[in-house]
């Protein structure tokens, strides 16, 4: 065996590339020059006075930081008997001389003298031969990268709504094609997400949550978009119109050490520690971040979003104790710089669209925010609407022996439902009062509707005044079995002249199970369900169904009740067609898989899914279609539905395809063979056909008499 | 559709007819009496008697004024519909298989068997309505069954009285001129659709709307429309039994067959196997929708409402019935129809 002597004469040391490890084990130049900076612009003065002039330097250096002792502090170098006019000095720390550049750069030593302070490192990195390029090149603004069309799944031609499965480790994201399987427009991939998977509020966005952070697909086939790095990230949200996302992860952001991971890192240093980060859903950076307040960290279960944004994006708004801080978009600065003192705040709420307030020019409607405060010692418990960003308080009502308030806004934001929750004298039984605040009209009158019973769920009917609500009665009997919850429809009646105003119950349903309310999009329909570890159930409901006799009444009518045993979630599409229900392997391992019904009821499909997770629609932009546009399909509902009704058929199989369109064909020859005797007049005609009165009898009874 | 039973004829049902506003219903049956009805109700308004043998066939001006019987018993026979008074009788050579007022009730044509010796013809007279008791004896018309053709079973007038259009046994159907009878055109529309050998023609009716298309049913199974200016046969409509009649309903684009298994076998088949249903089907589409069942012998007749609200069938077991659609028969539409009309109305309603 040779020795290691042999074998080094043997190999040509040149041959072998060592760039790799010499790149590996580079020493860098500047290290340990850290601490010093060098000052230029100092006088020149002869050598007898440098010791004064070091005094000086020393003084003015030391105001950044701690200047080092003697020659190893400032070396001030002599030649031919003068001061250079320039000096190196040494910090005690490298932050202390990067201090001094950023504070004293530039500052007149005297009025004659202007210092200018920079690192040693610095100076060798850019003054160094070559370092730095002499011509000026333009910076390369990277070529812009197509997702596709954002919202091309709008423009489905049979204007199917699609819809994310998320079932064991895999998302799916399927157009809904009624009875039919549902088809997917990419391929289910495992482990898309480490979590759940959402939509944005209109639909473009779809994200994934993973252990580094969050991603955003959308486009044709669902392409990845951007990358928001967040490590660790739970929980996300969305401004209403699709601009920021707020996400937040229960450890606090930590700054990478090295420079390679710092490089695609999105928080600065002033973030280090923040948990809440709200992004710029456009550019995909981090516009602003926050720390969890004191009152929220160590929480179990985390109240969100903890952010909530006006209907326009324009505020965002989070509580604090005894407070809400509001912030104005895009700067995110604290409007007016202060916050709104609310003593004893317990929750709030946005108007979920610009409110007309009486008086108010501003196009779109005002900002108002409601919020309630509890009962103290010496104050009544209050409810308030606060316009922003005047912080007027625009209406307060005081209301005693509350347990809990519940602010439900209705999505024009014309009325606002406020559930209070009171108990007795005695603390021991519970009901609830409504109050309505009717946000458009002068001085916001408040209307009221006493329950004796406690509400439990309240919904309105989107875009009208109807409302439902699930009631049960408090008597201290709370054995579950026994079905006691009424669900009752209610309508506001426009107040006649000096009498009250009317809530009118439209139909009441007594002693059942029914716990949770959804409302169609489009609203008329709804459906009352029963979530419950035991039993599922589901309520379709037609809430202006005709009245035969007198098609100008409508009623609320039951169409239909179906049963579901381990549903866990119901959802409904966004265009209100259809209604799926869920269960799923995150709550119980019973029955996973989902339902999907049409408005009225019927069952379309029943899916049995192992590991079903969750069902997710993609939501819809709000039309583009106006009112009259609206009217005009309304009034042609017949003509479309036919063709509907017609492609649906078609769709089945394609025996029947070929049937229609071979009746097409025969009822197109058969028009045309008779169009030949359109103006065909029969001379038969010139007899008057004669009008026959007939007489019908009809027998109404029959009777049989025995007489004896 | 729970149906009004008529229980009028002892005998086979031959013809049934409504008048043209539809509130009178005129039967003729293979005994020799014929009965006028009340559509609405199925009562009996009364009975047509003089005849000393079947009457094959009845028609009624559209006046409701005459009608007029063809029998075997060698007469065609003119009757004053209020009094039920026989105003004229025509003697014929062999049995009066089919009579047809034309369109403007002038004229009237009589089908004469070819039996007993006698070539067969159809014979048309014309209507004295100055008065009625004094009609001329002789026909203004006879067309002879030409050399080439098979006998005639029936005939009936299309628009306005232009031409007589006969059926043959052999499945042809003949068109002749109605003023001068003489011969048109023949088409083959029986006998080419499967391997039956008995192709006669039993019934030929005309559309309602306009008289220019027909529908004829045939011992061979099938049922044809037939166009009268083109004399195309336009559509087919296969059943699974001989047919003794069919109908174009008006309104509706349907049409209704009747039929059922031979009358000598029906003593041999159960009521199921015996076919003995009314057939709908589509006009234009030839598929079939429906059937009404109820006769327990083949259909021999049947006959629309003019109005499109009804239909009556005679039956071989002696029995009519009168039946007033449900709503489904309303509403019942193909696709490709409810499509179409409502397309139709929508570029009415934009127009």
């Amino acid at each position: 065996m040779p020795s290691l002597k042999e074998l080094e004469s043997q190999i040509n040391l040149d041959d072998i590339d060592f760039s790799d490890l010499e790149a590996k084990y580079a020493v860098s130049a500047d290290l340990g020059s850290e601490n010093y900076v060098v000052v230029d612009g100092a006088p020149k003065a002869p050598a007898s006075k440098a010791p004064l002039l070091e005094k000086v330097l020393r003084k003015f250096l030391s105001k950044a930081g701690e200047v080092l002792e003697g020659e190893a502090g400032i070396y001030l170098p002599v030649e031919d008997n003068m001061t250079k006019g320039f000096l190196f000095a040494q910090y005690k720390t490298a932050e202390m001389a990067s201090a001094a550049v950023s504070q004293l750069n530039g500052k007149p030593l005297d009025a004659k003298h202007r210092l200018y302070v920079n690192k040693i490192s610095d100076i060798e990195k850019y003054c160094s031969e070559g370092s730095v390029p002499l011509s000026f090149v333009e910076p390369e603004i990277p070529p812009m990268e197509s997702h596709g069309y954002l919202k091309s799944w709008l423009m489905d031609e049979s204007g199917r709504d699609q819809v994310a499965l998320h079932f064991s480790e895999s998302v799916g994201v399927y157009w809904s094609n009624k009875k039919n399987e549902p088809k997917a427009v990419f391929e289910p991939r495992k482990g898309f997400t480490s979590k759940y998977a959402k939509f944005s509020p209109k639909g473009t966005y779809m994200f994934s949550i993973h252990p580094q952070g969050i991603q955003s697909w959308g486009g044709e086939n669902f392409e990845r978009i951007n990358k928001f790095v967040h490590p660790q990230v739970r929980l996300i949200d969305f401004s209403p119109n699709e601009k920021y996302m707020v996400t937040l992860a229960p450890t606090p952001i930590e700054r990478p050490t090295t420079a390679e991971e710092l490089k695609d890192f999105p928080f600065g240093p002033e973030s280090e520690g923040h948990k809440l980060v709200i992004w710029d859903l456009l550019t995909g950076e981090p516009v602003r971040t926050f720390a969890l307040p004191p009152h929220l960290e160590g929480l179990k279960e985390m109240p969100w979003p903890l952010v909530k944004w006006s209907f326009d994006d324009k505020y965002c708004c989070r509580q604090g104790p005894d407070a809400l801080a509001i912030y104005e978009t895009p700067s995110f600065q604290l409007l007016e710089k202060k916050l709104v003192k609310i003593e004893g705040i317990v929750d709030f709420e946005w108007a979920p669209a610009g409110v007309k307030l009486s008086g108010s020019r501003v196009e779109g409607g005002e900002h108002v925010l409601s919020y309630w405060t509890p009962e103290t010692t010496n104050q009544t418990a209050r409810v308030a609407l606060m316009q922003i960003p005047s912080r007027k308080v625009i209406r307060t009502i005081n209301v005693f022996q509350v347990s809990d308030v519940k602010m439900h806004w209705q999505d024009q934001a014309d009325m606002l439902c406020v559930k209070v929750d009171r108990h007795t004298k005695s603390g021991k039984t519970f009901f609830s009062n409504l109050e309505f605040f009717r946000t458009t009209e002068r001085d916001v009158p408040v209307e009221k509707l006493e329950l004796k019973e406690v509400c439990i769920n309240f919904a309105w009917e989107p875009k009208s005044e109807k409302f439902i609500i699930i009631s049960r009665l408090d008597d201290g009997n709370n054995n579950p079995a026994i079905p006691r919850n009424n669900i009752s429809f209610y309508v506001r009646e426009a107040p006649t002249k000096g009498k009250a105003v009317k809530f009118k119950v439209l139909s009441n349903v007594e002693n059942k199970h029914t716990n949770t309310i959804y409302w169609s999009p489009f609203g008329r329909y709804a459906v009352t369900a029963t979530i419950a570890k035991s039993s599922g159930e589901l309520d379709f409901y037609d809430t202006q169904f005709e009245n035969e006799k007198n098609p100008k009444l409508s009623e609320v009518k039951l169409l239909k009740n179906e049963k579901f045993g381990g549903m866990t979630n119901i959802s409904w599409d966004p265009s209100g067609r259809f209604l799926a229900a869920w269960s799923t392997s995150w709550v119980h391992s019973i029955e996973n898989g989902y339902k999907l019904y049409d408005f009225t009821g019927n069952l379309l499909l029943d899916e049995t899914v192992e590991q079903f997770k969750d069902l997710i629609w993609r939501p819809r932009p709000a039309t583009l279609l106006t009112s009259a546009d609206i009217k005009s399909v309304k009034k042609r509902i017949r003509e479309y539905s036919a063709q509907f009704d017609e492609i649906d058929a078609m769709e089945a199989d394609a025996a029947t395809r070929d049937a229609i369109l071979l009746r097409h064909k025969l009822l197109e020859e058969w028009k045309e063979y008779r169009s030949k005797y359109a103006t065909h007049e029969s001379k038969e005609q010139d007899v008057e056909a004669e009008i026959v009165e007939e007489i019908k009898e009809e027998i109404i009874e029959e009777k049989e008499e025995i007489v004896e | 559709m729970r149906p009004i039973k008529l229980m009028g004829h002892e005998r086979s049902l031959t013809q049934v007819k409504f008048n043209r506003e539809g509130d009178i219903l005129f039967s003729v049956a293979k005994d020799s009496s014929a009965s006028i009805w009340y559509s609405s109700n199925g009562e009996r308004l009364g009975t047509l008697e003089g005849h000393k043998g079947t009457i094959w066939s009845i028609d009624v001006d559209s006046k409701t004024s005459l009608c007029a019987t063809g029998s075997a018993d060698l007469s065609t026979r003119l009757w004053n519909v209020e009094t039920g008074e026989c105003v004229y009788s025509w003697e014929a050579a062999s049995p009066v298989r089919r009579v047809a007022f034309s369109p403007d009730n002038l004229r009237l044509l009589a089908v004469n068997d070819k039996v007993m010796g006698s070539k067969g013809a159809i014979s048309v007279y014309r209507i004295n309505y100055d008065n009625v008791y004094e009609q001329s004896n002789e026909p203004i018309l006879v067309i002879e069954t030409r050399e080439d053709a098979t006998k005639v079973t029936v005939a009936g007038w299309s628009a306005e009285g232009k031409y007589i259009i006969a059926g043959h046994e052999d499945g042809y159907v003949s068109k002749y001129d109605g003023e001068t009878g003489a011969f048109i055109e023949t088409v083959r529309a029986h006998g080419i659709h499967n391997e039956e050998k008995v192709v006669s023609i039993t019934d030929i009716q005309f559309a309602d709307e306009d008289r220019l298309y027909f529908i004829t049913a045939s011992k061979d199974k099938n049922a044809t429309l037939v166009d009268v200016d083109t004399f195309k046969v336009l559509k087919v409509y296969p059943a699974d039994a001989p047919m003794n009649t069919a109908a174009i309903t008006p309104k509706k684009n349907f049409v209704i067959l009747g039929g059922g298994q031979e009358a000598r076998n029906v003593t041999t088949t159960s009521e199921s196997q015996g076919k003995f249903e009314a057939r709908f089907y589509h006009k234009i589409f030839m598929d079939e929708i429906g059937r009404v069942k109820g006769h327990f012998g083949p259909l021999n007749t049947v006959a629309v409402h003019p109005d499109g609200t009804g239909y009556v069938s005679g039956g071989e077991d002696g029995f009519i019935r009168v039946h007033y659609y449900d709503k489904s028969y309303y509403d019942f539409e193909f696709d490709a129809e409810r499509t179409d009309r409502v397309m139709s109305q929508a570029q009415k309603a934009n127009a």
